[in-house]
């Protein structure tokens, strides 16, 4: 009976190697070549990417008359953001329901891209619906309205919402 | 088990400086930059990565690009974008990425802080001689937020080198260094026994065992240290001393199990079975799929056969053997599941990706494999980095799909352009060339009037100022007195001298009026300019829509084939190497369910076998009972 439980006691110490147990059919230099050959292939597909963004820009949002609008957060905004609507000239463009991941991701500094789309030379009016939370939990909802003027090259406007106010960043 | 504890240790202490993320600029400059920044905060690494190039890319692009926004943050983005790829696990462009900041013209911490996480870099990969020499490389200013990080690497560059007494003097100095608790005197313990001191590490480790954190990172290698410490212990007959550090285990920890298994036997390696039940009959009662409740299930029954409890032991056994015969079943079947391609449909299911408990909620879809059973598995390096780029895989396999779609589109919007322009586009060039020709020659004019009056400034000319009434009045005058002198006849005295009043009055007003008129001339000149310049922008805004018309449509044939064609390749590519991938996914896991059968099915026979043994006791034991009381 006692050499049953050395061998349990060995046991225990296989189970701590099981996770490489499968070395004796599947090899070091096996994972390593196919990770090499991922890596190659995720650089292509990088590549095809970049070239893809450019024909889409110039495709659907040639510069004269592209506009783009980010979403930032002030810095140390704690309010809890649910969404943001965006409005181009009266018409609705955009609505963005943020999750927990997207909101971190703004909180740290990130800015979204929420909308690209094409307008003609000459001023516009922007307006923007925020809905969230506060730092206490209760519901609030604010707009703002602003105007930017589109010339011949493209045009990016930051929206930054905070607690208390909402601005734009004409850039 | 020493090499391996080190392999265990690199692999946990490897994560906490390789996982920080980029940090956003206090001030950002380039919404671009933000919008990578904001894909990498969420993980989204291709996104981050895609948008980040192509920032850069376009930076180095510019004429000037110090007026581009991100000049104030290009320093950043080249370091990010090298960290983005090393999450990316792409590897060898993140090295690229920080091999040119090295070589580029840069500040010494900078510099340092490159060669740091090249030096990082080559470490993950296995290379720690390349990832020494890295770190040997760096000379001057190191960044202070780095100092401790790049220390502890240096560390385990020295550990997996073989150089522990080097490894042991940093690790000594790092021992309170803020966010490395716990991990610096864990690796201090092992690099000291490794070093062959074996005393100090095992007191070191000891005290690593009793650290006071109440974070789970710090819990975390709280265990890991009891548990290394505790094995080794057992390892060495020193059985009252490993139940005593296998104790300080938590009990709902990642560990606990394995602990309390381990605590039971070094109780029963001392005889003391009553003592050995109290954590096995713990651990007995959790999930059956865990090798260790498993060996639980035997190291019971066998304690209470110890005890001569020989007909519960029996009962025990029967239950254990009627429980692995499932379990057998289950993992059969779970193997025959991956066969069938079930575990990497499963793996790559949608709704999977949003939960964090991913890989426990597989076992609840329907036709997936025992995946409890590969926990231990999925929890290794090489499983996790090939289950990843698998992941990535498919990833970009949807990519490829949707953006073939999305040519199918542009090409489409194309085709409708040139549907709409090419017969409108002729008559506009028509009327515009007609236009044009009439602009340019009322241009030539202006130029022309701007000329004179320039000249006249210098050599005053009143008659170029003279109204068109008074020249027809001159011409009239004129073609009187041509009149009046045909044939040779003398003009009249009195005739003659009322011409010559009439041409005075002409002359004194055309001369009097000269100053005030050439400022009317240049005030209508600059009226002028004004409607020129509308005229120009209105030109160039028609050239610039009519050249966008053109380029809505026209030269795009040429990058779309080229475009469909590189993606087919890709996409071909990518199915090739998810084939492979999967193949070696399930290679691991029909591996490791079969290593966990294997074992099961000798359990099976132990349980048989003992459980026979205990009905034997036991009938025996009844017996002599009987016979005692006859």
């Amino acid at each position: 009976m006692f050499s049953w439980q050395r061998g349990v006691i060995i046991g225990i110490s296989v189970l701590f190697l099981s996770a490489v147990a499968y070395g004796q059919e599947i090899s070091k230099e096996q994972i390593k070549g196919l990770d090499e050959q991922v890596q190659e292939v995720k650089s292509d597909v990088l590549s095809i990417a970049a070239e893809l963004n450019q024909l889409e820009e110039k495709l659907l949002y040639p510069s004269n008359t592209q506009v783009a609008v980010f979403v930032s957060l002030a810095n140390g905004e704690t309010f809890r953001l649910d969404s943001v609507e965006i409005q181009l000239d009266g018409e609705p463009v955009a609505y963005h329901l943020y999750t927990f991941k997207e909101l971190e991701a703004l909180r740290k500094g990130g800015v979204q891209h929420i909308y690209t789309g094409n307008v003609r030379s000459g001023g516009h009016d922007l307006q923007v619906l925020v809905l969230g939370k506060n730092a206490g939990g209760a519901d609030f909802k604010k707009s703002g309205r602003f105007t930017f003027d589109k010339d011949v090259g493209p045009k990016f406007v930051e929206i930054s919402l905070a607690g208390k106010d909402i601005t734009m960043n004409d850039r | 088990m020493k090499r391996l504890i080190v392999s265990l240790t690199i692999l946990i202490f490897s994560t906490p400086s390789a996982s920080a993320g980029p940090s956003a600029p206090k001030e950002l400059r380039d919404l671009h930059f933000g919008e990578a920044l904001y894909c990498a905060y969420q993980g989204d690494w291709f996104d981050a990565i895609s948008r980040l190039d192509t920032e850069l890319m376009q930076h180095y692009g510019v004429d000037e690009p110090e007026r581009d926004t991100l000049h104030y943050h290009v320093g950043e983005a080249k370091f990010d974008v090298g960290d983005f790829e090393l999450a990316y696990r792409m590897h060898r462009r993140a090295g690229r990425a920080y091999t040119a900041v090295i070589e580029g013209n840069v500040e010494e911490p900078v510099r340092n802080e490159a060669i740091f996480r090249l030096a990082r870099l080559y470490f993950q990969k296995d290379q720690p001689v390349n990832a020494e020499d890295a770190v040997e490389s760096i000379r001057g200013d190191v960044p202070p937020e780095i100092r401790n990080d790049l220390d502890f690497l240096r560390a385990q560059i020295h550990m997996a080198n073989g150089r522990y007494p080097d490894a042991v003097r940093i690790l000594r100095g790092l021992k309170d260094a803020k966010g490395l608790q716990g991990f610096a005197t864990y690796n201090l313990g092992i690099a000291l026994i490794k070093d062959g001191k074996e005393l100090d590490g095992r007191q070191v480790l000891d005290r690593t065992g009793q650290i006071s954190g109440v974070d789970d990172v710090t819990l975390a290698i709280k265990d890991k240290a009891n548990l290394v410490l505790g094995f080794k212990l057992l390892k060495e007959k020193d059985f009252e001393g490993a139940k005593l550090v296998l104790d300080r285990v938590r009990l709902n920890g990642p560990f606990s199990n394995r602990a309390l298994l381990a605590s039971g036997w070094a109780a029963a390696s001392q005889g003391r079975f009553e003592r050995a039940l109290v954590p096995w009959s713990i651990v007995v009662t959790r999930e059956v799929t865990d090798a260790s409740v498993q060996e639980a299930m035997l190291a019971v029954p066998y304690a209470y056969g110890k005890l001569n409890v020989n007909s519960k032991a029996a009962v025990m056994y029967d239950s254990a053997l009627e429980k692995f015969d499932t379990e057998v079943d289950k993992l059969g079947a779970s193997i025959k599941s991956i066969r069938e391609g079930n575990f990497l449909r499963a793996l790559t299911r949608e709704e999977l990706k949003q939960d964090p408990d991913w890989v426990v909620k597989l076992r609840n879809l329907p036709q997936t494999p025992e995946t409890y059973y590969l926990l231990d598995l999925m929890a290794s390096h090489d499983f996790q980095e090939s289950l990843k780029n698998y992941l990535d895989l498919e990833q970009l396999r949807t990519k490829l799909y949707s953006w073939e779609k999305d040519l199918d589109a542009f090409e489409d919007i194309i085709a409708q352009r040139r549907a709409y322009y090419g017969p409108l586009l002729p008559v506009i060039d028509r009327e515009f060339r007609r236009l044009d020709s009439q602009m340019r020659l009322r241009l030539e004019q202006r130029d022309r009037i701007e000329q004179r009056l320039t000249a006249m400034l210098v050599v005053p000319r009143p008659d170029y100022l003279a109204t068109a009434e008074e020249r027809v009045i001159g011409e009239r005058i004129a073609l009187l007195e041509r009149k009046l002198t045909t044939g040779g006849t003398a003009v009249p005295d009195e005739v003659d001298a009322r011409i010559n009043r009439l041409r005075g009055v002409l002359h004194w007003n055309v001369y009097t009026e000269y100053d005030s008129r050439f400022t009317e001339a240049y005030k209508d000149l600059r009226d002028l300019n004004r409607e020129v310049d509308l005229l120009k922008r209105q030109y160039t805004a028609f050239v610039r829509t009519r050249q966008a018309a053109t380029q809505s449509y026209e030269g795009y044939d040429d990058v779309i084939r080229r475009l469909r064609s590189t993606i087919g390749k890709a996409r071909e590519k990518v199915g090739q190497l998810m084939a492979r991938q999967g193949q070696m996914l399930e290679t691991m896991a029909v591996n490791e369910l079969n290593a966990r059968r294997d074992r099961l099915a000798k359990f099976q026979t132990k349980a048989s076998f003992s459980m026979a043994d205990s009905y034997d006791r036991a009938t025996r034991a009844q017996i002599k009972e009987k016979e005692k009381g006859e």
